[in-house]
């Protein structure tokens, strides 16, 4: 438990931003000052984790799928164990896998509170979460481009590379806005034992001192972000997308704005997660 | 050239083992088009990913220009399968790469630099006639189009085979007409041996040189096209032009069914008549040139009071060839896979008229 006592001194110190009230709520014009670095820290450490698991989860993805029955090297055997550590991963709740690895947390940051620590346990559950998403995208690339691939020359690097990922990017753009999103999430999490963020400011003032409007101003922070990490995705995945980019320019120029919109809702990539 | 010997390919193993290509033996020449119809199936698919090598045939050689492929390890095989070019069923055109972008495909593979790549892409799609849609996406190309790209990115390492799965299948007339002209102009130009696999007998009748017909993993017949078209009795030449309901006979005529087989008069049912000195009954017929070879076929009704050995020979000298197996009523086109293989055969005129058996 020592992770706890830790948190609650780590609260100490993010409050001193603010004067103490004898109700123990926080004035609303200090109320920016302490969500907003909080926000920082937040999108630090989703930024860091998602780099992470995008390097590792892309390759292991892609490893994955080609491991399976319809990939480029079948291996009943090797996918299957494979298969099994990424579905422990994806089956603990992120609190108990959290906590459940924080000797290795500490062996490889030296410490078990604040943002390092937090993205260790992060970037195993987001990885595990975004390796599952990439094999599925990808599993929704027709064969028949590995086929070509082949029969044009390419090695397998270069089938995996041009037939498989390139194919499947606007898939796996999808993947990824959701996988950032549940990211924010385990985000908050992390925060209530130390790592600070929106997630721990959230817990210590809204939660743990009955402070409406921190609680408030946490919740439609956390509501905005998520939102606009939709929408960027969602604009991303779809400029990416040649077809539907020809589609919404179709819809604007001869429907006008609100039939454009429509069509684009249609279109959303689908993504399994 | 591309040669295949005693190619097999074998599913499963033990008692679940399915046989699907059972050693077949084909050659394609240089500057020939050689078509394998068959129905689904009949491992028509099967056969075009043992060509390529995507399928390891259970046993039997590929040879292209010479060196056994089959023989080669992994790495030497990514170089010689650049030899074949292949042009896919629904083209395989990558969505997310401009036609330009899948043209160069195969050169990126082969790590050619980007001037290059730029100039051969051009040269590749002028070739085909898209040089206008280098940057449209395959979602901005119609059928045919969509095809001449992948025809484009199947020449850009310069192959000397190339293979068509099902290339023209599910484009339109049109398209595929254009398609077939396409591959012809290349076949002549580039001196490309191809291998061209489809089930559209109509397609077949438009671009091949010779023909093999695959039918539970064995080629049960082939030939070249117009031989096999000018042989009554070939069960792949009635496959190629199935014949339509002809009329019914008069009482009293019998119903001959006869195949251009030599230099066959345009007024021969006139001479025929005036021949036998009886009036010819035409129940259906149709004739048309095909790689400038005149074929044709005809249903008659003779009177069956006339000698059938007499009415044989008359036709005969016409240059005409009687078919022998079925009685010509039911001889339309569906039951030939109940004849026996017919051997691939370039038989002569006189030849087929002196196995004439006449049915009643």
């Amino acid at each position: 438990m020592s992770a706890l006592t830790l948190a609650a001194s780590a609260a100490g110190t993010a409050h001193a931003a603010g004067a103490v009230r004898a109700d123990n709520r926080v004035p609303l014009p200090d109320i920016p000052a302490l969500v907003i670095p909080a926000l920082g820290d937040t999108l630090i450490m989703v930024g860091v984790t998602m780099a992470i698991v995008v390097l590792v989860g892309i390759p292991l993805g892609a490893i994955v799928h080609n491991l399976g029955p319809d990939g480029l090297f079948p291996h009943r055997a090797g996918h299957t164990v494979l298969s099994w550590i990424i579905s422990i991963g994806r089956s603990l709740p992120f609190l108990v896998l959290m906590a459940s690895i924080i000797p290795f947390t500490r062996l490889i940051t030296g410490t078990n509170i604040g943002i390092p620590a937090a993205v260790v346990p992060m970037s195993i559950a987001g990885i595990a979460f975004f390796t599952r998403i990439v094999e599925n995208s990808l599993r929704s690339v027709p064969r028949e481009y590995a086929k070509v691939s082949i029969a044009s020359g390419g090695s397998t690097v270069q089938v995996i590379i041009t037939a498989q990922l390139a194919e499947a990017v606007p898939s796996i753009i999808g993947g990824l806005t959701i996988n950032t999103i549940a990211m924010i999430e385990y985000s908050a999490i992390a925060g209530t034992i130390g790592a600070g963020g929106i997630g721990y400011v959230a817990v210590t003032y809204g939660y743990q001192r009955f402070d409406h409007a921190v609680m408030i101003a946490t919740i439609i922070i956390l509501v905005a972000t998520v939102a606009l990490t939709q929408l960027l995705g969602d604009r991303v995945a779809r400029a990416l997308t040649p077809a539907s980019r020809d589609r919404r320019r179709a819809g604007r120029g001869d429907r006008g704005g609100r039939t454009g919109n429509g069509r684009v809702a249609e279109e959303r990539m689908p993504v399994a997660a | 050239m591309i040669r295949l010997d005693q190619l097999s390919k074998v599913y499963g193993s033990g008692d679940a083992a399915a046989t699907v290509l059972d050693r077949l033996d084909l050659a394609v020449d240089t500057g020939r088009v050689f078509a394998v119809v068959g129905p689904s199936g009949a491992g028509k698919s099967t056969l075009a990913q043992c060509v390529t090598l995507l399928e390891k045939p259970t046993s039997g050689r590929v040879v292209v220009n010479g060196d056994d492929l089959t023989a080669l390890g992994a790495d030497d095989l990514r170089v010689a399968r650049r030899r074949i070019g292949t042009i896919f069923q629904q083209d395989g055109l990558f969505s997310r790469r401009t036609a330009a972008d899948n043209v160069a495909l195969p050169l990126q593979y082969l790590g050619v630099t980007k001037a290059e790549t730029r100039a051969r892409v051009a040269e590749l799609l002028d070739r085909v006639g898209l040089a206008d849609k280098a940057k449209h996406y395959p979602h901005q190309l119609s059928g045919g189009q969509r095809q001449r790209v992948g025809i484009a990115r199947a020449l850009a390492l310069r192959p000397s085979v190339l293979l068509s799965d099902e290339a023209t299948s599910g484009l339109d007339p049109d398209s595929t007409a254009s398609i077939v002209r396409l591959l012809r102009e290349l076949r002549d130009d580039l001196g490309l041996s191809i291998l061209f696999i489809t089930h559209e007998m109509d397609t077949v009748l438009q671009v091949a040189d010779s023909v093999a017909r695959l039918d539970h993993g064995r080629i049960v017949e082939q030939g070249e096209l117009t031989a096999l078209l000018r042989d009554p009795d070939s069960a792949l030449g009635a496959q190629l032009r199935p014949a339509r309901a002809a009329l019914p006979a008069a009482d009293g005529d019998r119903v001959w069914t006869v195949s251009y087989a030599g230099d066959v008069p345009g007024d021969w049912i006139g001479r025929l008549g005036a021949r036998l000195a009886a009036p010819i009954a035409l129940l259906g017929a149709a004739v048309e040139q095909i790689d400038g070879v005149p074929v044709g076929r005809a249903s008659l009704g003779i009177p069956a009071s006339l000698v059938a050995d007499d009415v044989a020979a008359a036709l005969s000298e016409l240059g005409l060839a009687v078919r022998r197996a079925a009685v010509a009523s039911s001889a339309s086109k569906n039951d030939v896979d109940a004849q026996p293989a017919a051997e691939p055969a370039e038989p002569a005129a006189d030849d087929l008229t002196e196995l004439i058996g006449v049915r009643a």
